[in-house]
């Protein structure tokens, strides 16, 4: 068996996620190799190089693939990806963005978001926002595959030191172009990768509130996410969302302030390690899933926590 | 322009689903249907879309069981102008309704195709993109903001890592995300206007469409449950806990 892997990154760095999706492909087991590609993205194809356990890193740096627009990346991906038995991409709004549409070039169907690996051709996989696990079979001759990064311990960043092989097939379909981004800027660790994590609800009342939860992050080298009502209700920005339509998420520590636990939530956050819930409703649902739960005012607890910290 | 609105029935989100006790599904008897949440909200954007004067026909799909005909319905009294059915008792997998959907596109010429990013039941986020590679058009997944502009319509689309913004020639492929818009109720005075307009139905072989999959289900299971915890009475409680006892601080 041969696995492509479709490296994340921004074409500066590699993508730790990457390091997810490379650990399920050594669960199906084959040679790994990794594509990067981007624009001006050299550095990480070294990066993608010393990744444990790849075979081959494959190199497509063409101004096509520079915002890895889909139309264009899912032609390079089709074309690479007939010489192999899977290809596998990390469950990224990346990811979920070119995937489905390689898998329809090759016409066959695609498995999403994969938690666990049962053998080369069966897989498990969340559905109903995981209040249900599916375990499911694929007979297609290429099987693509979406990883939910938080299934998969990351393989080591270093160690490995395969070839990197230039790609020159440019595809540009021409249909779609880059107009801009707005990326949220941040000191603190990346929401998907972080170690621990401290989010806000409803009851955090309004966006300046969040400053405490930042302080606290601070302390903790956190990072800070927000329920959907946070975000719907304007209180910080979509990137910060957990849940089932926003980021998935399972860190050592998830603290949870002034967040109910609606079932959407607790589909981002539920596999987290240890669980902290402050909330002044001690009916809340999200005590029934904390490992330790803090029936207080969150405007006296959080700063109190902060110093304490 | 005219613009296609592609719908799923599927559980109402309200309701706490249960596998059933065979592990081969979960219980959907007896349980409340609803159109799927991001489908709504692609009704919705159509609706507006026609309201701002860009589109002039609205034409909702669904490719499902007999019964979707009520979620059509619904698409019918928010304001769509007419429906089709695709009738399949199957449960059919993201390819074979992308390829459905393609044989509309093909049949109805619209130049825009709005779709929700994903269904609440399958999670697969794939269809809107698989209907955009089978057609050939350019594709702005979950969108926060569409605008039409001439022959090309810009999509602001959410990221991992904020917004991204990008334009597409039209005829292209929207799948929308939560906050692209908050959908209306349908008035009654509509929804009784519904009933009269117009719902095609076709069969997946009357398209010339193979709905032959190669994923299989080999079981649907609970998953691991999570027990509660402790309640601890104050903050130097939680902090000695998460230090001492969880060691994650």
């Amino acid at each position: 068996m041969s696995i492509l892997v479709i490296a994340e990154h921004n074409n500066a760095e590699l993508n730790a996620a990457t390091l997810n999706t490379v650990a399920a492909a050594q669960a199906i087991g084959g040679d790994i190799d990794v594509l990067v590609a981007g624009a001006g993205c050299a550095a990480v194809a070294d990066a993608a190089a010393k990744v444990a356990g790849v075979n081959k890193v494959l190199l497509a740096d063409n101004a096509a693939y520079a915002n890895l627009l889909p139309e264009n990346v899912s032609l390079l991906i089709a074309e690479l990806g007939k010489g192999y038995s899977h290809i596998l991409a990390p469950a990224s709004t990346n990811g979920k963005n070119y995937l489905p549409r390689v898998a329809a070039l090759l016409d066959v169907d695609q498995i999403s978001e994969i938690t666990a690996v049962e053998s080369a051709d069966t897989f498990k996989r969340p559905i109903y926002a995981g209040n249900a696990i599916a375990t499911v079979q694929s007979s297609a001759a290429i099987k693509v595959i979406t990883v939910r990064a938080t299934g998969f311990d990351a393989v080591a960043a270093e160690g490995g030191s395969a070839s990197v092989e230039a790609v020159a097939s440019a595809h540009d379909a021409g249909t779609s172009s880059f107009v801009g981004e707005e990326l949220a800027k941040s000191d603190r660790p990346e929401l998907a990768g972080a170690k621990i994590v401290i989010s806000g609800g409803r009851g955090m009342q309004n966006g300046d509130n969040f400053e405490m939860l930042y302080k606290v992050a601070d302390k903790l080298g956190a990072a800070v996410g927000a329920s959907r009502a946070a975000v719907d209700a304007g209180f910080v920005p979509n990137d910060m969302q957990v849940g089932q339509t926003g980021k998935i998420v399972a860190p050592q520590l998830y603290v949870a302030v002034g967040i109910s636990g609606a079932i959407q939530h607790l589909a981002g956050m539920k596999d987290s390690k240890v669980i902290v819930a402050i909330n002044k409703d001690e009916e809340a649902p999200i005590f029934q899933v904390a490992d330790y739960g803090l029936v207080a005012d969150l405007f006296e607890a959080v700063p109190e926590l902060e110093g304490k910290l | 322009m005219k613009v296609l609105v592609a719908v799923k029935r599927v559980v109402d989100y309200n309701v706490k689903v249960r596998v059933k006790a065979d592990n081969s599904g979960v219980d959907l008897a007896n349980v409340k249907m609803s159109m799927n949440p991001f489908c709504e909200i692609a009704v919705e954007e159509a609706v507006r879309l026609k309201e701002k004067g860009v589109a002039t026909e609205i034409v909702a799909v669904t490719v499902g069981p007999t019964a979707a005909q009520e979620q059509l319905r619904t698409a019918l009294a928010l304001g769509a102008d007419r429906a089709v059915l695709v009738e399949s008792a199957d449960e059919l997998s993201s390819l074979a309704i992308a390829k459905a959907l393609k044989a509309v596109v093909d049949k109805e010429q619209p130049q825009l195709v709005i779709l929700g990013k994903q269904a609440i039941d399958s999670d697969n986020n794939q269809t809107g993109q698989m209907l955009a590679a089978l057609s050939g058009y350019a594709q702005g997944t979950f969108a926060s903001e569409v605008a039409v502009d001439g022959d090309s319509v810009k999509v602001t689309r959410e990221i991992d890592g904020g917004l991204q913004t990008v334009a597409l020639k039209l005829p292209a492929i929207v799948t929308t995300d939560l906050r692209l818009n908050e959908p209306r109720y349908a008035s009654l005075p509509n929804i009784m206007k519904a009933k009269k307009k117009p719902l095609e139905t076709l069969k997946p072989e009357d398209l010339g469409v193979s709905t032959a999959s190669t994923v299989s289900t080999l079981k649907v299971e609970a998953p691991a449950a999570r027990s509660a915890g402790i309640k601890v009475k104050s903050v130097d409680e939680l902090v000695d806990k998460l230090k001492n006892e969880a060691k994650v601080i």
